[in-house]
């Protein structure tokens, strides 16, 4: 090995705990990076394959009954190459031993053979014998959740009839990779399960005999999607098809999408923001060593050592933080992929979700460290590298200080020495200080982005749970129904006030531009569901006008005084002319609203309700839960507390998980940072307080100027990383909403007291950790050596 | 500043007694005896010139005076404290209220202005003097606001010896003040702590191997090997500026 090398080791063995400590915050950026790159890259290989294999349909269709020989017509349809008619309902279930009833969707399928499109993946079990009445196949997650075995009984109210049910298997869907209950947020595996039952068995309930009023599609590569939908839309508008979509608007694609680019975006964010910490670092702990190195390179250049071989020296020490940083960012990221794809397996049901991370990944990780270390040291490498030797031999000139901006302001009086000391060095080294306070309010700033989500919950169950749907419980029957179903409803037990409302399915237009959305007829004088603006105020739908939501305007493009086209998809498929009257700003989906008795004389019916929402005595609910369950034409009942409590529960598992994750990847920014910063202050200021020490100041006090410095940084930095972290979570708001979906920007003050406290905690604790130090100064040396 | 030379008669009061002091230093496999057996008394008031080569055992005998080192065996005492016996804090309470050192690099603080250097000290010592009749005692009145990277060597060695006597401690301990120092320069230095040994009735303890020096003194202590080699009594003492080297 050669001198110079040894040298290399030598210094890097000296600055051992500094240089860990950078490579910790790099390994935490490296490593979000690889989880999230190699997690959403396993998802989506897992997804493409199983896609492939259980064949999943690309284009989806309902209608409200059409004849099979329809499917032959769509199956003619150039660019199509699969058709698979189904029957697909929503039914009640009663589950043994659980009182609130729970929701499933039943899905038909062929008489005899196995679907062709999204093809049941056995779990358990065996699929239904043909001909043999009652027998479904349930959903896997479903059946966990009620710890279902095979031969497992429930009751399901089919067609107005409370039928007993079989589970002869379980299994899992390309369609249901994450089954979401219409209308809610979470999956809720308790009360909202998927069933699969023979066509010839569940047709005739459904008076479906020898129809379908649902189709699977699958097309082939390169063939026009859109006009395939359109084909399909012509061929079953006639009998009640509402508008064919593709996979973009299928629940399960969409969220397993959703989940892919939210990952996408997380790249994005996170992990260039700790490199670029991590090369700050870099470039206060460089521009040090050389400063101090000033007379050694002098040497080494008279000895005839180039600058180019200056430069490879530093820059080699360089290296090795960033392959020490990026290896630990690989086991880090390996590590927190595996994790974060064991959560997914429990939202996503995949046959198998392997996680695995290419080699390449990990490649860009090192070339990300080295590179972001060598962007860091590259104005100190090329100022040592441009050191003429006989200038280098000459110790550096003495630092030259002034009376700091706080003085000049006035308060010079009232400060002590020491406090003069602090201020005037923090001056003096104005990048240094502003670094490490960047690299503070960083901290800051990252915790309180990790943290805010939960605010944004909070907000958002507040109003959606709490301002917006006041009712306790939501019917919804299986086709609109007279007024007669509303008294029915309120004279059920433990029912204190029922209120109607009527949804009809429809296509929205304002002039080219198009989107499928129910419009939500709300009763003038309701009060427990109501619409209801960001700003938690309520907003009046007033007769023939439109009340529509911000999400959906951008998607019309449609501005208050609009006229919008309505085509309903329902009855007599009436068309409306309505002026926007109001848009609203709302955090969830799109809505468009109107006054009941308006939508019901536009549908040419007389007061007709699709459901209703209930507010109900708590000491009854057993037994209006019971009645329900066994009543003819409801099809799900939605009880908003057990909505929320699953809602709450699987978020907060959730939230904690990435709280943690952030909370220890903060820490290690803000001990890297504040690490760095000490150690690079007590080698600066060891000869200046151990003179103090010589002169007669306790230990305790110059521990006071020590880290006073550390303090002052802290505190700076702290209300500059709350800023940055509330425009950083603005950002992330606005990043994050989709067409449908927005994130309350609200950042509560206990989320910033707490990124403020931990970020204080761990500077002190890192602080006091190196002030030990000034225990062990050597005053007998001070006497004698040259500053 | 006014002329040091005269003669005095050291008072009889011992202000510190070192017996059988010893210092051992292990470096490695090789022990290095730094003081051996040193049997010394100093006295209030007076000024005191340790003279030596390198590794005399000048700087570890000042070192053990002024509470930055304990021996390894023997004892010192200050009037009646026992400095072997004290511990860190204590150690830290003897050189804030009694001991006033002057370093041969001066060990100002840069970020401070000549007169914040002194009141550094000036706001922890029990009865101090105001910083700038410290820093008028040695002359540097009018620069006082300066920082000491606007000061010359022999400037900033002034602010470093008006730091340690604005305190009025019992002894001024300094070590080679003149040695980073021109001879004109290190004149006007030893001048300053003649000054401050004159006017403030301060013991003065000066290590050099500037054996002109010698001639200031009341009493000049040789040492060599760790061991007191010989103690000469000045019957005059020069004034400063009366010195060559």
């Amino acid at each position: 090995m050669r001198a110079i090398d040894r040298k290399l080791l030598r210094d890097a063995w000296r600055l051992k705990s500094q240089l860990i400590a950078i490579a910790l915050v790099m390994a935490c950026g490296i490593g979000a990076f690889l989880m999230a790159v190699s997690a959403s890259r396993s998802l989506e290989a897992t997804q493409a394959a199983y896609y492939e294999r259980a064949a999943f349909a690309h284009v989806f269709a309902q209608c409200k009954r059409a004849p099979l020989s329809l499917a032959d017509r769509v199956r003619e349809i150039p660019g199509v190459a699969a058709v698979e008619p189904r029957v697909v309902v929503s039914v009640n279930l009663d589950i043994p031993g659980m009182f609130e009833p729970a929701a499933g969707l039943i899905v038909s399928i062929p008489d005899r053979d196995d679907p062709i499109l999204n093809r049941l993946h056995l779990r358990r079990g065996r699929l239904p014998e043909p001909g043999r009445p009652g027998e479904v196949v349930v959903s896997e997650a479903f059946a966990e959740a009620h710890a279902m075995q095979p031969g497992f009984t429930f009751g399901a109210v089919i067609n107005g009839r409370l039928e007993r049910l079989a589970a002869v298997g379980f299994a899992l869907s390309p369609e249901f990779i994450y089954s979401l209950r219409p209308g809610s947020f979470v999956p809720d595996d308790k009360r909202y399960g998927v069933m699969w039952m023979r066509r010839d068995q569940l047709a005739p309930s459904f008076d479906l005999d020898g129809a379908f009023n649902n189709l699977a599609v699958a097309i082939s590569p390169n063939s026009n999607e859109a006009a395939i939908i359109d084909a399909i839309d012509h061929l079953t508008g006639p009998y009640g098809g509402e508008s064919a979509h593709g996979r973009d608007e299928q629940v399960s694609h969409r969220y397993v999408s959703d989940e892919l680019s939210q990952l996408r975006n997380m790249v994005r964010v996170t992990p260039p923001m700790f490199l670029a910490v991590a090369a700050m670092l870099v470039s206060i702990v460089v521009s040090r060593l050389v400063r101090t190195q000033r007379e050694q390179i002098a040497v080494l250049r008279a000895f005839g050592y180039t600058a180019g071989d200056v430069g490879r020296h530093f820059l080699a020490l360089v290296a090795m933080v960033g392959v020490l940083g990026a290896v630990l960012g690989i086991v880090l990221g390996a590590a927190m992929g595996n994790l974060l794809t064991s959560l997914y397996v429990r939202f996503f049901r995949f046959p198998e979700l392997q996680y695995h991370m290419e080699a390449w990944v990990g490649l860009v990780g090192i070339g990300a460290t080295t590179g972001a270390a060598t962007i860091g040291a590259a104005w100190s490498v090329l100022r040592a590298m441009r050191m003429s030797p006989a200038d280098a031999m000459r110790p550096e000139a003495p630092a030259v200080y002034r009376v700091s901006i706080v003085e000049r302001l006035g308060l010079d009086r009232a400060l002590w020495p020491s406090a003069k000391m602090v201020l005037r060095h923090l001056q003096r080294h104005k990048t240094r200080t502003a670094i490490s306070m960047l690299g503070v309010a960083a901290t800051v700033a990252i915790l309180t982005l990790g943290s805010f989500v939960g605010d944004a919950i909070d907000e958002l169950i507040e109003l959606e749970f709490h301002t917006a749907q006041r009712q306790d419980v939501l019917v919804t029957f299986n086709e609109p129904r007279a007024t007669r179903a509303l008294h029915a409803l309120r004279a059920a037990p433990g029912v204190i006030t029922a209120e109607p409302y009527r949804v009809v399915p429809a296509r929205i237009w304002h002039g080219p531009r198009l989107r499928r959305e129910p419009l939500q007829g709300l009763p003038s004088d309701g009060t427990l569901r109501r619409v209801v603006d960001d700003r938690f105020s309520h907003v009046h739908v007033p007769p023939d006008a439109l009340v529509i939501s911000a999400g959906l305007a951008e998607l019309l493009d449609a501005r208050r005084g609009d006229e919008l086209v309505i085509e309903t998809l329902e009855g007599q498929r009436p068309t409306l002319r309505l002026r926007v009257h109001r848009v609203v700003e709302t955090y969830v989906g799109t809505g468009a609203y109107v006054d009941m008795a308006t939508l019901n004389r536009a549908m040419g019916e007389g007061p007709t309700l699709s459901g209703a929402a209930l507010t109900v005595d708590a000491a009854a609910s057993a037994r209006l839960y019971q009645e329900l369950k066994q009543t003819p034409g409801v099809a799900t009942v939605t009880i908003k507390r057990a909505a929320l409590e699953s809602f709450e529960e699987t978020l907060a598992e959730n939230l904690l998980t990435m709280r943690l994750f952030n909370l220890a990847f903060a820490c290690v920014i803000a001990v890297g940072v504040v690490y760095n910063t000490a150690r690079i202050l007590y080698a600066e200021r060891a000869h200046e307080l151990a003179t103090l020490r010589v002169l007669g100041f306790y230990r305790s006090e110059i521990a006071g100027i020590f880290l006073g410095e550390l303090a002052v940084i802290t505190l700076v930095a702290l209300p500059v990383g709350v800023a940055a972290g509330y425009l950083l979570c603005g950002a992330a708001t606005w990043a994050m909403q989709t067409e449908t979906h927005r994130i309350p920007y609200v950042v509560a003050g206990r989320t910033l007291a707490f990124a403020g406290t931990v970020v204080l905690l761990a500077a002190t604790t890192t602080a006091l950790f190196v002030r030990q130090d000034l225990d062990r100064l050597n005053l007998v040396e001070v006497l004698k050596a040259r500053i | 500043m006014p002329p040091a030379a005269r003669t005095r008669t050291p008072a009889p009061s011992a202000a510190f007694s070192a017996r059988a002091l010893t210092k051992v230093y292990g470096m490695g496999e090789v022990e290095v005896r730094a003081l051996d057996g040193v049997d010394l008394d100093l006295f209030a008031g007076e000024f005191v010139v340790l003279l030596g080569p390198s590794g005399s055992g000048k700087s570890t005998l000042l070192n053990i005076l002024g509470g930055l080192d304990v021996p390894t065996s023997g004892t010192v005492r200050y009037l009646d404290h026992d400095l072997t016996r004290m511990d860190d804090r204590a150690l830290t309470r003897y050189r804030r209220e009694h001991v006033g050192f002057v370093f041969q690099f001066y060990n100002l603080v840069p970020s401070l202005t000549a007169r914040e250097n002194v009141a550094l000290v000036t706001d922890i010592s029990p009865d101090p003097m105001p910083a700038h009749e410290a820093l008028a005692l040695v002359g540097l009145a009018e620069r006082m606001d300066h920082f000491p990277a606007q000061l010359s060597g022999g400037e900033q060695q002034r602010v470093a010896i008006a730091r340690a006597v604005a305190k009025r401690p019992d002894v001024l301990l300094c070590d080679e003040p003149t040695g980073a120092l021109d001879v004109k320069t290190g004149i006007i230095v030893l001048e300053a702590i003649s000054a401050a040994n004159a006017q403030l009735g301060t013991t003065a303890v000066v290590i050099t191997h500037n054996a002109a020096i010698a001639a200031m003194a009341d009493r000049v202590i040789h040492l060599s090997g760790g061991r007191v080699a010989g103690i000469e009594t000045n019957p005059t003492r020069a004034s400063a500026r009366d010195l060559t080297w």
